[in-house]
């Protein structure tokens, strides 16, 4: 895949993390090393998974604990780590920050000095490999919901990264868009953590945490991991 | 949706003249607008940027959705006007506000937001001497363009909401939500573009 990643390297390790907003503690007693290339992170409404995820590429920084990516602390190295790390959000409106799709892609690679003309050579070129060719001058608000979850994927692939988080990126799409945007993660060569709630989508995942009351109460191949956390939910 | 201050791509001459020339010329114009005296003067700045729609070559149609935004707005401005201050001054708010108007939109449908960002990075680099950060204000000047449209569809969202439940009429029910809302919407555009690694530098 020219232009991405060449394959997922990146260790990513939870070492003792706790985390807590204010008096409300949403993880304890975390630790995790995530080597596999597709992992994947479920459990219940706040069961401390997406603020998990945050933490790898330092958006919450853990209230005990140490993070690392790469042997790299997001607390300390923070621009290096988001060099590596990209990061897709459930809303895709509030991702976009440039009126255009072309200009919102290219707009990831500003902070790289790289030349305009370059920019938008591989703007376009990361629009088309993930289906949106001919949308570079389009509106990017109006664009449909997975278009925009697209573009919004496009904005950080078009950056290289080694690891892409996911947090929630299918709760807004409708089935079909929900399928084709796992498809294209697996088609992906970064390493890719999913934070879902879409259980029927982890076929094809190396690895699933499930998480409960900020702890992992389960982490195993799919299928038993799903089972317990089926068993959990009742 | 917004109908105003989305990029219309084109080849027309206003398309290709650089952006920073575009900006220094949209500045120039605010000036004059409030300089010039009377309604001929005015109404003839008015008559000028809206006869460079077609030089942009703008579909009939975004031109339309212009009008529609516009006309109401100044035909309300212009009883009001009227009835304060009489239909002298009332013309010369209007013509004002049109030619104003007219030339901003004109400017953010002929020039990509990125290259503004470039020309206000480039134009504010020798200030970097004195502590300014050209990049910064750069995507300052990127994300207020952008806002317009975000902050449109958060309203029209907000506004579908408030019919769905027949409060049309409650100041509340718009202002409330459309608050919340915005200041998620900031929450959430801060994080994503520090995962984009905005502030890194």
């Amino acid at each position: 895949m020219d232009g991405e990643c060449g394959g997922a390297s990146g260790l990513i390790e939870f070492d003792g993390i706790a985390h807590s907003y204010g008096d409300h503690p949403v993880l304890d007693g975390i630790d995790l090393r995530l080597a596999e290339q597709r992992v994947a992170f479920v459990g219940a409404n706040g069961s401390g998974k997406s603020t998990l995820a945050r933490m790898v590429n330092g958006l919450v920084a853990p209230t005990r604990g140490r993070v690392l990516v790469d042997g790299l602390d997001p607390a300390s190295d923070g621009r290096a780590v988001r060099r590596r790390v990209g990061f897709v959000f459930t809303n895709p409106d509030s991702q976009i920050v440039m009126p255009t799709a072309g200009e919102d892609v290219a707009f990831s690679l500003r902070r790289r000095g790289i030349p305009k003309a370059e920019r938008e050579r591989r703007a376009a070129e990361v629009l088309a490999r993930h289906g949106l060719a001919g949308y570079a001058e389009h509106p990017a608000h109006q664009l449909s919901g997975g278009q925009k979850q697209l573009l919004a994927l496009c904005s950080m692939l078009v950056l290289e990264p080694q690891v892409l988080v996911c947090d929630e990126p299918t709760t807004l799409l409708d089935l079909r868009n929900k399928r084709r945007f796992v498809e294209l993660l697996h088609e992906l060569p970064q390493q890719v953590l999913l934070v879902t709630h879409d259980l029927h989508l982890l076929s094809g995942f190396d690895r699933v945490v499930v998480l409960d009351g900020g702890r992992v109460v389960a982490d195993d191949a799919p299928e038993p991991a799903l089972a317990h956390y089926r068993e959990l939910v009742g | 949706m917004n109908p105003l201050g989305l990029y219309e791509p084109g080849t027309s001459p206003l398309h290709r003249a650089p952006a920073g020339a575009k900006f220094l010329g949209l500045l120039v114009l605010a000036v004059l607008v409030f300089a010039l005296p009377g309604p001929v003067a005015l109404g003839a700045l008015a008559a000028v940027v809206l006869a460079a729609y077609p030089v942009a070559r703008i579909p009939l149609r975004r031109s339309r959705q212009l009008a529609r935004v516009l006309v109401p707005l100044l035909v309300v401005l212009f009883a009001v006007q009227w009835w304060l201050l009489g239909p002298g001054l009332a013309e010369v708010v209007v013509l004002r506000l049109l030619a104003a108007l007219a030339a901003a939109n004109l400017f953010t449908l002929t020039t990509r937001v990125e290259d503004l960002i470039s020309a206000v990075e480039r134009g504010l680099r020798p200030l970097r001497r004195f502590g300014v950060r050209p990049e910064r204000i750069g995507l300052l000047v990127g994300l207020t363009m952008q806002a317009v449209a975000a902050l449109s569809t958060i309203a029209a969202d907000t506004r579908e909401a408030q019919r769905a439940r027949n409060a049309e009429r409650s100041v509340s029910a718009f202002a409330i939500p459309f608050l919340v809302r915005t200041l998620r919407h900031a929450d959430e555009l801060g994080e994503a573009l520090a995962a984009r690694g905005v502030g890194d530098d």
